[in-house]
């Protein structure tokens, strides 16, 4: 993955378009936990999200996993295609982001950790 | 013989016959797949000299299947050689409890005085079965510590839903609705937070992952100043089998901030007969008469789940609540208890479970139900000792009423839980609860319950043990195939969840 990317603890992407819009997927440690994925729940445009709100929902076959937007804003476009094909959140940044949430508080972006930090974060999970 | 002796020849036994333990399985269609007109289940003569007030025919094609009564017996017959119990064999079932229904209770609740009782019979002639409700009641008043006791909730999940309303309703009444917030473990179970969403409130998740417990500090950062949290919901041994061991100082803290405490009863096998919640804390819990008072659980049940509650909540208890007068049982409803939050069922609940829970408990007696709990943790420790060489055990040990392991030692291979599962399956043995709790990848959650013997689990280890060695081995392509002993081999689940057939005609 692209090493601009921001990542949580929580295992989402981030990637910022335009300053003030993030792009938000999840990170292949959490494609692989998941599994077959069945299912993609997005939010509607428009909604309003706080750090840490579940904004969507992520369904394979062992679960149904919560996606948490790492900052506070507004949900300003869905990736639809996913209704269709969950399966392309694995293809690519460009292909699998789940949603875009125009970023009200630039200062929640400075706890989410780098490539490097994610990797180090990883490397202890089990 | 060897319980490792016996698996060896009933694979080889298997090997020897295609088809293996087939020979009677019969594959069975739709009743409509059946459907012949000339053998219609019942001959009735016409109709004659009828005329409906409302003007339709007298006799009408409602669209049931014509089939004739020893085909409709033969078809659930079959039907019912499919499917799995624990009549039929071992179920390890985390968090779930499958253990041994006793034929006695059954034996009890088909008394005609239980079995023929009508809800709206006058009380006056329906004192026995009244003084059963009343008695259970108390019961289990005495086992969880709080005495507020309401046996109407036809579930666990509705038991939940009647305890969270009774939060509810306590903080209305003390001028509290402002409070919206519920905290619930990462390893609860997915009915916690869903009874939380339906009650509306909002979640806040008290991570558990580092040491499958609950710690102080993580509580109190998830309970911040408290003001707007209106509770804590938590399963007790959790989910990862583990006693939370800090709970009295959780409990201790959320009351301080003005919180209740809503115990799950789900693992309340692990402590029954031996802590009662209320002291360590619990104000409201459910009790799962289908798991820890043996009543059929699965496909058999109905299940039952009544609610307790400390003293100050009784008066919110859903109705009725049986109350004895002198020596008069009767029913309470609305009218006498005026701050109750209503009927969440209709007439009285599963009254046959009941009968059947209360004469679980009465032939156990006090040290029996100590004995069950002290049982149960001894099965699944003895598991987990038998196990943790050969897979992952990411907490230890030792673990209460079940034991949680992982497939990290086998996902290497590409052999995961699933397919350590399907492998069950193939042996004859229902997989345990996989992929759950999910603070832990991979998770293989094991509860063998008090009821089953050293023999069944040994086998059940044998297994395990076996599949362990194959992996180990390198002889892993058959694990993607299991099972395929059983009516049905391994389903597709992909397709299943992404495109779902829900008619059998399209």
């Amino acid at each position: 993955m692209a090493d601009a990317l921001k990542y949580t603890k929580e295992h989402e992407w981030l990637k910022l378009e335009g300053g003030n819009v993030a792009v938000i997927g999840i990170t292949e440690y959490a494609q692989d936990a998941l599994g077959d994925l069945v299912f993609v729940e997005l939010p509607e445009i428009g909604r309003k999200v706080g750090k840490g709100d579940s904004f969507a929902v992520v369904e394979s076959v062992k679960t149904a996993a919560e996606v948490y937007s790492p900052v506070s804003g507004e949900v300003a476009a869905i990736n639809d295609n996913l209704s269709s094909d969950p399966e392309l959140i694995k293809k690519s940044l460009e292909e699998g982001w789940i949603a875009k949430i125009k970023i009200t508080n630039p200062a929640d972006l400075e706890g989410l950790m780098d490539k490097a930090a994610y990797d180090e974060f990883l490397s202890k999970q089990e | 013989m060897t319980a490792e002796r016996k698996i060896v020849e009933i694979s080889e036994a298997m090997e020897e016959i295609p088809g293996g333990n087939r020979g009677l399985l019969y594959e069975e269609n739709l009743l409509w797949e059946k459907e012949r007109s000339d053998e219609p289940g019942v001959d009735l003569p016409e109709p004659e000299g009828i005329k409906l007030r409302t003007g339709q025919p007298a006799r009408g094609d409602i669209g049931l299947p014509q089939v004739s009564e020893p085909q409709v017996m033969r078809h659930f017959v079959r039907l019912s050689t499919w499917n799995y119990s624990i009549d039929h064999g071992f179920f390890p079932l985390g968090s779930c409890t499958m253990k041994h229904n006793p034929r006695l209770n059954e034996k009890i609740a088909r008394f005609p005085g239980f079995a023929h009782v009508h809800p709206l019979q006058p009380e006056s002639t329906a004192q026995g079965a009244l003084r059963v409700m009343f008695e259970l009641q108390e019961i289990l008043g005495e086992l969880t510590g709080l005495p507020g006791v309401c046996l109407a909730p036809a579930a666990g999940a509705h038991g939940e839903l009647a305890g969270i309303m009774t939060i509810r309703r306590a903080h209305d009444a003390k001028g509290q609705s402002h409070r919206n917030i519920m905290l619930v473990p990462d390893s609860a179970h997915g009915t916690n937070p869903a009874t939380a969403a339906m009650c509306g409130y909002e979640l806040k998740v008290i991570p558990t992952k580092e040491t499958g417990r609950m710690t102080v500090a993580a509580f109190k950062e998830a309970l911040g100043d408290g003001k707007n949290v209106a509770g804590m919901m938590v399963t007790n041994p959790n989910t990862c089998g583990l006693f939370e061991s800090d709970i009295l100082e959780i409990s201790k803290l959320l009351h301080e901030a003005g919180g209740y405490f809503y115990g799950d009863g789900a693992n309340f096998n692990a402590l029954v007969g031996k802590a009662r919640p209320g002291a360590l804390g619990v104000d409201v819990m459910h009790i799962n008469l289908h798991k820890t008072f043996s009543t059929p659980h699965g496909g058999g049940g109905p299940g039952s789940g009544p609610i307790c509650v400390t003293k100050d909540l009784a008066p919110y208890l859903p109705v009725p609540v049986v109350e004895k007068r002198g020596e008069t049982f009767r029913l309470a409803y609305e009218d006498e208890r005026k701050e109750t939050m209503g009927r969440l069922k209709g007439f009285t609940g599963q009254f046959g479970m009941h009968v059947r829970a209360l004469s679980y408990i009465l032939s156990h007696g006090a040290d029996g139900l100590k004995q069950v709990a002290e049982d149960a943790v001894l099965s699944a420790n003895y598991i987990l000792s038998q196990l943790k060489g050969d897979y992952h055990a990411p907490f230890g040990g030792p673990c209460m009423h079940e034991c949680l392991l992982t497939d990290k030692f086998q996902k290497d291979s590409g052999v995961t839980t699933i397919d350590i599962a399907k492998t069950l399956c193939e042996n004859g043995i229902h997989p345990m609860t996989v992929y759950f709790p999910l603070v832990v990848a991979g998770a293989m959650l094991i509860e063998p319950t008090e009821t089953e013997s050293k023999d069944s689990i040994d086998r059940f280890i044998t297994v395990m043990k076996k599949i362990a060695a194959d992996v180990k081995a390198g002889d892993t392509d058959k694990f993607h195939n299991f099972p395929e002993n059983t009516p049905r081999q391994r389903l597709d689940e992909v397709t299943a969840a992404r495109e779902p057939k829900l008619r059998w005609r399209a």
